[in-house]
């Protein structure tokens, strides 16, 4: 080649190949089994495809398969980080199909349950969130916290993760005697803690640096893809079942929906999405208190039906999980099992947004936005 | 010292010459690296438990004292896998280059007024050049794996490694403007006396030029400080293996001694960097408040405590280095080169020409 030739070359002749990686399913942070087939240039990102399964556990076939109650402890098993959560959702799902009303007690104890599973599964969000980052030690402090809750629910039903509490019509177990006293502790030190996390994490500067800017969710696009929870909440829009389509005891209760307002970027970035949570928890904090103080007396299994056979009829129920919108959508053909259970996971319609989220970011920020969307695997393949 | 001491034994011939090459580089190596290296695994995990509210390693001995022997002991038996399609060659050179490179830079370190292992005059230099062949083995390393991971860590690391060490140079550089001399040791002989002779204070003397560099030291200081922490791959500039994104970065598909070799490189890296900042900013060797060895008339106490001190500040800073990784999050590659080129070079450059004005004073 002459020297005029190279002199010519642009840059836009010159060849350059697109790279495949692949992330996942042994990856430490693609939150679980997820793999992500990632076409590079260099290290900025021209496409994301998820490929997802490894975790799938034919849920909703196995429950054309169980009566009704036998469902309960498998929807524990979908979001493992809050099934507090999604035994509330199957429970207010089928309660409105057999159209019985659960005593008051049971409705309360079922919120607090939420809420302090909304804070633990948070608190994960938070903690992994950090790690992707960098920053491990939050982590930890996350964990601690989130240990306490977990040591509650243990004295309530002896479980620690698949609790299988929230029956259809009641609880498993009433509450322990020590609960309330330790509940309030707990909230009592958890504040303190919160703003730890908010020193050490929220508003460090690398933190804003990684995270705001980045990976931005428009409103119009996260309402055209059906995202819920927090991330459509990081993106301004306030929708919260809680508020918006009450269930169960919520309308008592007084809070606020926190949205994202673009603090430290624009609205809708990942920061505004990973602080929604941050608010969230004391929201939530301050709806556990509120319950524990007008908590009624009565009995949490008076309501639980000795036999559950429904009507033939169909019925789709709703509840704000952690990571947003969970539905149920329950067929029955009067016997007692379902026809056909389907659930709307709030993660895997947050993870189609991946692919909008990441073009044009780097490789490092694929992580940063995965994180930011919270989402987890079991729910995903169900 | 060491040298003469072989050259009387044997006589002045080149077999003395390599014996005493070879015991002089085994002695910092079995005395001070490979303990060093280990100590400062456990300090590490110490370090990060007691800020996580964890206790960490507490079985194996006194609060888990004998834990990075064992592990040590468990990497050597280890099988060394090496997976077909690697680049046999480069994939067993990469991890002796890397340790060797980080090992090497001792040789110009002064640990106290008696002991170096070579008295260069480019001493400084020698060290930030020699110190480059970590940049090789490193990116060996990525190369040679045949993993896309490794390869982008190694790279990462590679532009991370050059891009920093040019304000760590402008500073050297400003440094060497004040005294005089890149000899590390003469470096601290200068720096003799109290505290306010460290040039971080400026420097020996009590002119009014001392008190001028005050605040351009601070800023060398800090940026050399912020620069060796890119160079030895820490946190907030552990880009490289950063563990969320690139799984291990460069040494993914290390396994049993070749990955403790890095894994020894990085920690006596840690060292070697602390060292010449304790080296060029604050004093050496040289004690902040005299010598008890002065004090009592016991001359031969004076170097056991210039090596004390020496550890002291050096272990110092591998411990704030320690504390910064479990407390910042990471940068992303791209802000990793802003803060280099935008922000550190500039001012280096900057606080360079400052150095200049008032050394013409």
């Amino acid at each position: 080649m002459s020297q005029d030739s190279i002199l010519n070359t642009k840059s836009s002749n010159l060849k350059t190949e697109e790279m495949v990686l692949n992330m996942g399913p042994q990856h430490p942070s693609t939150h679980g089994v997820l793999r992500l087939e990632l076409a590079l240039e260099g290290e900025i990102i021209n496409k994301v495809t998820p490929h997802i399964g490894y975790l799938h556990r034919c849920f909703e076939k196995h429950c054309e398969a169980m009566t009704y109650p036998q469902i309960v402890p498998y929807t524990d098993r979908m979001d493992y980080l809050a099934p507090m959560g999604n035994e509330f959702g199957y429970a207010v799902a089928m309660e409105k199909l057999l159209g019985i009303q659960v005593p008051e007690r049971v409705e309360y104890i079922r919120v607090i349950m939420a809420e302090l599973q909304r804070i633990s599964s948070h608190l994960v969000a938070l903690g992994t969130y950090g790690a992707d980052i960098g920053a491990f030690t939050p982590f930890l402090f996350c964990f601690i916290d989130r240990e306490k809750i977990l040591n509650l629910f243990e004295i309530t039903c002896g479980a620690r993760l698949l609790y299988n509490y929230i029956w259809v019509g009641g609880l498993s177990h009433d509450l322990h005697p020590d609960f309330i006293r330790k509940t309030r502790e707990f909230i009592k030190e958890f504040r303190p803690n919160l703003k730890e996390i908010n020193d050490l994490l929220s508003h460090n500067r690398i933190f804003i640096d990684r995270t705001a800017n980045v990976g931005i969710l428009p409103i119009d696009t996260a309402i055209n893809y059906g995202v819920s929870g927090p991330n459509l909440r990081g993106s301004g829009f306030k929708w919260d079942l809680r508020k918006d389509d009450p269930y169960s005891v919520y309308h008592k209760f007084d809070f606020n929906i926190p949205v994202g307002e673009g603090t430290y970027g624009s609205v809708g970035d990942s920061w505004d999405r990973y602080y929604v949570r941050v608010l969230e928890m004391e929201e939530s904090c301050r709806i556990v208190e509120q319950a524990l103080d007008q908590l009624p007396e009565g009995d949490v299994q008076s309501a639980i039906p000795k036999r559950i056979k429904p009507a033939v009829g169909t019925v789709y129920a709703r509840v704000e999980n952690p990571r947003g919108d969970l539905g149920y959508f329950i067929i029955s053909d009067g016997s007692t099992s379902p026809y056909r259970v389907k659930v709307r996971a709030p993660s895997f319609v947050s993870m189609q947004i991946l692919n909008e989220l990441c073009k044009g970011y780097m490789v490092a920020d694929v992580v940063t936005i995965l994180g930011s969307i919270d989402i987890v695997l079991g729910e995903i393949d169900r | 010292m060491m040298y003469d001491f072989f050259v009387d034994l044997f006589g002045n011939t080149t077999i003395s010459g390599i014996i005493s090459g070879f015991v002089m580089s085994l002695i910092p190596l079995f005395l001070f690296i490979l303990p060093f290296a280990l100590f400062a695994v456990y300090l590490e995990r110490k370090v990060s438990a007691h800020m996580q509210d964890r206790l960490g390693p507490m079985r194996t001995g006194w609060h888990g004292w004998k834990q990075t022997i064992a592990d040590i002991l468990k990497l050597i038996q280890k099988e060394d896998i090496v997976a077909k399609d690697n680049d046999k060659l480069l994939f067993n050179i990469a991890p002796v280059l890397t340790f060797a490179g980080s090992y090497a830079a001792f040789a110009a370190i002064p640990f106290t007024s008696i002991f170096i292992g070579t008295e260069v005059d480019l001493g400084i230099f020698f060290i930030i050049a020699v110190t480059g062949l970590v940049v090789a083995g490193i990116l060996m390393a990525g190369w040679a794996s045949n993993n896309k991971y490794s390869l982008l860590g190694s790279m990462r690391s590679v532009a991370q490694i050059i891009s920093y060490e040019i304000p760590t140079i402008l500073v050297v550089l400003s440094l060497v403007m004040i005294s005089g001399t890149m000899n590390l040791h003469t470096l601290s002989e200068l720096q003799t006396g109290y505290v306010w002779n460290w040039y971080i204070f400026g420097g020996p003397g009590a002119e009014l030029s001392k008190f001028l560099l005050i605040p351009s030291m601070f800023i060398g200081f800090l940026i050399i400080y912020i620069s060796t922490l890119a160079e030895v791959n820490r946190t907030p500039f552990d880009i490289p293996e950063a563990e969320s994104e690139l799984v291990s970065g460069y040494h993914t598909e290390y396994s049993g001694m070749k990955f403790a070799m890095f894994f020894l490189a990085e920690y006596a890296n840690m060292f070697a960097v602390s060292a010449i900042v304790v080296a060029l900013f604050l004093g050496g060797y040289q004690s902040p408040i005299g010598y008890l060895g002065d004090l009592i008339g016991a001359k031969w106490m004076i170097p056991i405590e210039q090596f004390s001190w020496f550890t002291i500040k050096g272990v110092f800073f591998v411990f704030v280095q320690m504390w910064l990784r479990w407390t910042l999050p990471r940068l992303r590659v791209d802000q990793l080169m802003t803060t280099s080129w935008k922000y550190l070079i500039p001012i280096a450059f900057v606080n360079l020409i400052i150095i200049g004005l008032i050394t013409l004073l």
